[in-house]
């Protein structure tokens, strides 16, 4: 028999490449730090366009350009994009972006600024974007089923609350939708320390398990143990963990751990950025867990809803993708609830059952999809933040 | 159900979180173990900010804490039934 959330749908913008969107953006993409000002400029000229600026793309090397490049082309793919325009310094890494976008059939179009300067380049771009928002104006959402969904989650600020209601949650919501063939992500290799046991165990086979447990320990030995100058009790936890009652690093790994719920296994692990090969179900990212770094991966990967667990009150968005705040904390409802998109504080009240809240979070997303500015939305939250693995050349 | 001012995860767990705001020594907490919503009275010897655990037995240094049914890490010094435990008596094993 189909359970209740089979025949569930949402109205989103159906992609060239088949994939579901539920935001339409035309993006300014700049290849490097030095683009910024020509992508701001394009667009401050043309309305309804969304520049994103960041800080490298210069003199990179090895993994930590590749990742720069899937990072660029996975954000201009996502299918929350409809148009792109690229703009980089020199044309070649330009070209490489743009040619990497254009894989999906959506409009993509790179300019270059040398031998053109930046005024050439903006008025050029500008005339394109104007074309570009145009194009994406006349799409129409359309009906799509849940299970076209991709849907990630990290959690932020976490505290003792987290743990006991917003987590689970997000795993309820796991349990149910991963059935019906959405695809899942979660990730935070440093905060499943303490909780590596449990996070094994929950791969769908044994070699999955023992390639993630590798990775894992591969980061805490060529990152925390090479690294540390002491135990991190100011870094994971973090100063607002810590206030919101959190105290090991192991007590926060089992509460993170949460968001995978009681069911869910994940099929494979993903490099940072990396796109999902292994058809529909739950992925692991190797990802920092710092927030911003974390969303903008997975939305690189081409997640389109973000699910966000938070305690004390992280109030991180995402430039392309809608942001989810979801918080069981009393306090945090009173004193920030203009951050807050999902109410779960009657789990500690024992007056919601996480069964209620998960279906609580599944209309959020339906709504979200359906076109629902989120919090982090309205508040302009649009943090987008590259992963940089080491130093440039 | 009156509304609990302490959470417990599992059965075995040795510490629980205060779950409302302005708790105040001396009150006698109603806990709730998640788990199987078993209930139980106990009564908090400090004021407790939302969030922060309580330890549910006297605990000595070198012991470990127990929540989620887990290691969440060693006891640093004493802890007395009803205290509060925090980054002053419990530590990480790992870093």
């Amino acid at each position: 028999m189909a359970s209740k959330y089979a025949n569930l749908t949402v109205r989103g913008y159906r992609r060239d490449n088949g994939r579901v969107g539920v935001r339409n953006h035309v993006v300014i993409l700049p290849v490097d730090d030095i683009s910024n000002a020509a992508c701001e400029a394009v667009a401050n000229n043309i309305k309804g366009t969304l520049a994103l600026p960041h800080a490298y793309g210069r003199l990179q090397f090895g993994a930590d350009l590749d990742l720069h490049f899937r990072t660029m082309i996975g954000t201009g793919a996502n299918p929350n994009v409809a148009a792109v325009i690229v703009i980089g310094i020199e044309p070649g890494w330009t070209k490489r972006i743009v040619d990497g976008i254009a894989e999906t059939g959506k409009p993509v179009a790179g300019f270059s600024i040398e031998q053109n300067g930046d005024l050439k380049t903006i008025m050029d771009a500008s005339r394109k974007a104007k074309d570009f928002v145009h194009y994406a104006s006349e799409l129409q959402r359309e009906e799509c089923s849940i299970s076209e969904l991709w849907v990630s989650t990290k959690c932020g600020e976490s505290d003792t609350t987290t743990g006991l209601g917003s987590c689970p949650t997000v795993g309820n919501m796991y349990d149910k939708l991963l059935p019906e063939g959405i695809y899942g992500c979660f990730g935070e290799t440093s905060e499943i320390t303490g909780a590596e046991h449990i996070c094994k165990s929950r791969a769908v086979n044994d070699e999955v398990g023992e390639r993630w447990y590798k990775m894992w320990k591969a980061y805490q030995d060529d990152v925390i143990f090479a690294n540390q100058t002491d135990d991190l009790s100011e870094s994971q936890p973090t100063k607002g963990n810590i206030e919101g009652g959190l105290t090991t690093i192991e007590e926060k790994a089992l509460g993170n751990l949460e968001k995978i719920g009681r069911t869910s296994r994940y099929v494979d692990i993903l490099e940072p950025a990396e796109a999902p090969q292994s058809g529909k179900g739950l992925y692991f990212m190797d990802t920092s867990s710092a927030a911003a770094e974390c969303v903008t991966l997975m939305a690189a990967s081409g997640y389109v809803v973000h699910t966000f667990p938070t305690g004390q009150g992280n109030v991180i968005g995402n430039p392309i993708v809608p942001v989810i705040k979801i918080t069981a904390n009393p306090r945090t409802v009173r004193t920030m609830g203009e951050h807050v998109d999902l109410d779960v504080s009657g789990i500690l009240r024992r007056e919601m059952t996480i069964d209620d809240a998960g279906d609580a979070l599944i209309d959020m997303i339906v709504r979200t999809s359906n076109g629902r500015n989120t919090a982090a939305e309205a508040l302009g939250h649009r943090e987008f933040v590259m992963t940089k693995l080491y130093r440039s050349a | 159900m009156t509304v609990p001012h302490l959470l417990v995860h599992e059965k075995k767990d040795n510490v629980g979180v205060v779950v409302v705001e302005n708790l105040k020594a001396g009150t006698k907490m109603l806990c709730v173990v998640t788990h199987d919503n078993s209930s139980f009275e106990l009564e908090v010897h400090d004021d407790v900010p939302i969030g922060h655990k309580v330890a549910l037995c006297d605990i000595g240094s070198g012991e470990t804490a127990i929540k989620y049914g887990e290691d969440i890490g060693k006891f640093v010094a004493d802890a007395k039934k009803g205290g509060h435990v925090h980054v002053h008596n419990l530590k990480t094993k790992r870093w």
